[in-house]
């Protein structure tokens, strides 16, 4: 019985360390997981002292795979367990170190396997591989054999892989400009694909940027956003609208149905790019609306024809709400200085406030009446907020008015009193008697 | 006319004996020395009172004391009700002045050792207002269920929790219930419109009848000085000095509530994270800022303890002084017993001072 017992309890230890050990892939096995503990190459690499060789082991003892339990050998195969060269014997499917569609494969074997990955993160997505072959680099790596062109191991740094929340990550939202911009920033590097290499730098000055960086909005866009990550690419001229609306809906729904998204096309013109530009994305205002001056609509059309008398007229509606917003917001702000308890018109004066946002977005349609019922609503609730201001400031004129009156009636009785009390104590001289 | 007021005289005092109550009136009279202006502050307080009593009951015409509709109701009092915002910032304004009034009517009466034999149960009558005044205040700070009201109440209930053996009861007897909830409210608005008055009416009734009694103290410097004995009958004289001070009060109220109308602030709520620099009103921040001075523990017992403990020590032996201060009560001069109130008023008004101006991570 107690043999029983002792071979149960045997087989119950081993299958807890198997559990608690990284599973390792039947169809992997001679490459997928090693052990975790240090093995030969790590050992030899970090002995040889020369940087260029101890680098990636350093680097490495930080890597996402590391931590999963993956030795040198997942990626460049060979026997960890051998000692000296023997460890890299191409015979034991050591590869040395990959290159260009080389490195695809070596990292699509695990990273386009559904199965293999489930065991270490359920929820990665598994088509890299086939995203990054639809890419623009994917198809100059295939179809021109272009050496020059980005691979898994030039975004994520090898040996230091990091998950992208990790601030330390090279695809990091806040870092993946700069892991971009590595290629695309370098003109000499880019010099024979003859596409401009001022997209980081202008990206750096958008609103976006601006989004990410100063306010922290992680969820602001960066590269990858607009032009896919793995299937990187331009946006075509029709379906810029598409990327945009990713986050600006109801603009792109309503540039989707209007005049100016048809002609653009037709035109060639990258929809929402064409008056908002596609890197440098400054802040919007109601000064870009209009016929004259600076104003986007501008550039196409003159203050006479059709177009240009929508635009007039789509901003004049603008700016009689955003005048109307910002009197009666003054109003009350100078009436809650003042003391004036006026929270609730305040508090209404921001559904004003909504209409004009509305409003903005609603100039995306191109035509006047969804801009007008916008306007209409939001100048109907400024003014009645303003009239609570007006009111509100009269009330306070009536308090100080109070105050003085009041004031007044009390220095009166005040000296009434006192010329009683001098009437009362005078025939008493001094007022007052010894007890 | 004169025959009809005659008659009206004749026909109440049969009925309330008029005759006697002036006579009670007329009999009375206030000692004039150099300190007589002291004399002043008990009315002082007694009229702002008065203004509080007047200004709560119509506040109540509009107040709803529920965590849903308090502060709804507060601002509508505010923005809506005709003079709804004179009443309330009157209110307000009145009751900081009125605890002022009474701190200054305590030190004076401290000071000029009128606590002595035999008024000593009209110090403790005073004292015993003093804490039902500033039960008012921490109750009535509450009912507008604002944010920095919500959190000083949930900090100064706190305090009360750290107790040691009944702290735990008192927190949850004093919050009905282990948050500061809606429960609170409606618990901290019946003490404050409810049991406080009626214990106010009945200890003030009390304190003015043992002032009665007993007349007001001269002080011993004057006595021993050689009082000559100069006296101002209460009515009318003292009664009309009286009456220009309530009027003046009146004025600074009218200035004060329009100038600085009682602020409503943003409505509470429970789950939102305390602002930085929650502070008591002004008379429990020396209170509120020893407790942040003390260390975590002394001992094996906790800091909070020690000061609560520190400060319920400190009431008492104010309430005993008239049997601790001996050589007062033999009509001696008791410069220890003023030097101790001297270091009490420094240190009330230091740590206020700190309250106020240190940094709030301090």
């Amino acid at each position: 019985m107690r043999r029983v017992a002792a071979a149960l309890a045997i087989v119950l230890a081993c299958a807890l360390a198997a559990s608690a050990a990284p599973p390792a892939p039947a169809a992997k096995a001679a490459t997928a997981p090693a052990s975790p503990r240090p093995d030969s190459c790590v050992t030899c690499h970090l002995e040889t002292g020369d940087d260029r060789l101890a680098g990636p082991a350093k680097a490495y003892t930080d890597d996402i795979h590391r931590a999963k339990g993956f030795g040198c050998t997942a990626c460049h195969g060979g026997d960890p367990n051998a000692e000296g060269m023997e460890a890299m014997d191409p015979a034991k499917g050591y590869i040395g170190k990959p290159a260009g569609a080389r490195i695809v494969q070596v990292c699509g074997r695990c990273h386009a396997d559904a199965r293999f990955m489930k065991q270490y993160n359920p929820s990665l997505r598994v088509d890299q591989v086939a995203e990054y072959e639809s890419s623009v680099h994917g198809r100059r790596l295939r179809e021109l054999k272009d050496p020059k062109v980005a691979t898994c191991a030039s975004c994520h740094a090898p040996h230091g892989i990091r998950p992208p929340s990790d601030a330390l990550s090279t695809v990091h939202p806040l870092r993946v400009a700069d892991t971009c911009g590595r290629c695309h920033a370098d003109a000499k590097y880019m010099a024979s694909y003859k596409i401009p290499t001022d997209q980081r730098d202008k990206y750096k000055k958008s609103v976006h940027w601006n989004a990410m960086s100063a306010k922290g909005d992680l969820s602001a866009p960066t590269c990858n956003d607009c032009h896919g990550n793995h299937g990187a690419a331009p946006p075509g001229v029709n379906w810029v609208g598409n990327v945009c609306g990713q986050c600006h809906t109801v603009m792109a729904e309503l540039f989707g149905k209007s005049v100016h998204a048809k002609a653009f096309t037709q035109m060639g013109v990258p929809g929402c790019a064409a008056c908002h530009d596609n890197h440098d994305i400054r802040p919007t205002g109601d000064h870009m609306v209009g016929a004259t001056g600076d104003a986007v609509c501008a550039s196409c059309h003159n203050p006479d024809d059709a177009g240009g008398k929508t635009a007039t007229t789509m901003r004049g509606l603008l700016d009689a709400l955003a005048g109307e917003w910002d009197k009666a917001r003054g109003l009350l702000e100078k009436a809650e200085h003042a003391g004036m308890e006026v929270s609730q018109p305040q508090f209404e004066l921001s559904s004003a406030k909504d209409a004009l946002v509305k409003a903005r977005a609603a100039i995306h349609a191109f035509t006047i009446e969804p801009v007008k019922a916008e306007v209409d609503g939001g100048l109907a609730i400024a003014r009645k907020a303003h009239a609570r201001g007006v009111r509100a400031l009269e009330e306070l004129r009536f308090r100080r008015t109070g105050l003085v009156v009041s004031v007044v009636i009390i220095v009166a009785l005040i000296g009434g009193l006192l010329l009683k009390i001098r009437y009362l104590e005078r025939p008493r001289a001094a007022g007052t008697k010894s007890s | 006319m004169p025959d009809v007021r005659s008659r009206v005289y004749a026909w109440l005092d049969e009925r309330i004996g008029l005759k006697d109550i002036e006579k009670l009136a007329k009999k009375k009279e206030i000692p004039v020395h150099r300190h007589s202006f002291w004399y002043y502050l008990g009315g002082m307080t007694l009229f702002l009172f008065g203004i509080q009593v007047i200004t709560g009951i119509l506040l109540l015409f509009y107040y709803r004391p529920s965590a849903e509709e308090a502060y709804e109701s507060v601002q509508f009092l505010m923005a809506e009700v005709e003079f709804g915002w004179l009443i309330r910032s009157v209110h307000a304004w009145s009751a900081n002045l009125m605890v002022l009034a009474l701190f200054v009517h305590l030190f004076s009466t401290f000071f000029l050792k009128a606590y002595r034999k035999p008024r000593e149960l009209t110090w403790m009558s005073g004292m015993a207002l003093m804490g039902l005044t500033l039960g008012f205040g921490f109750t009535g700070y509450l009912l507008p269920w604002n944010e920095l009201a919500y959190f000083a109440t949930k900090v100064g209930t706190e305090i009360t929790g750290a107790l040691p053996l009944v702290g735990p009861f008192a927190l949850r007897l004093l919050r009905g219930g282990d948050e500061v909830t809606g429960a609170t409210l409606t618990r901290f608005y019946g003490i404050h419109v409810a049991v406080l008055p009626l214990l106010a009416t009945g200890l003030i009734g009390a304190h003015l009848f043992l002032v009665q009694k007993h007349g007001m103290s001269v002080p011993i410097g004057v006595e021993r000085a050689g009082y000559d004995g100069r006296r101002l009958p209460f009515f009318p004289n003292f009664l009309l000095r009286d009456a220009i001070g309530w009027l003046a009060a009146l004025a600074i109220l009218g200035a004060l509530a329009a100038f600085f109308p009682a602020e409503l602030g943003k409505k509470a709520d429970p789950f939102a994270p305390a602002p930085i620099g929650i502070k008591p009103e002004w008379y429990f921040m020396f209170m509120f800022q020893t407790l942040k001075y003390l260390p975590a523990h002394f001992g094996p017992i906790e800091g909070e303890v020690v000061g609560i403990l520190g400060f319920k020590i400190g009431g008492l032996f104010l309430l005993m002084i008239p049997f601790l201060d001996r050589r007062s009560a033999r009509g001696e001069r008791s410069r220890l017993f003023s030097a101790i109130g001297v270091a009490i008023l420094a240190y009330m008004i230091l740590l206020t001072y700190l309250g106020y101006t240190m940094v709030p991570t301090q």
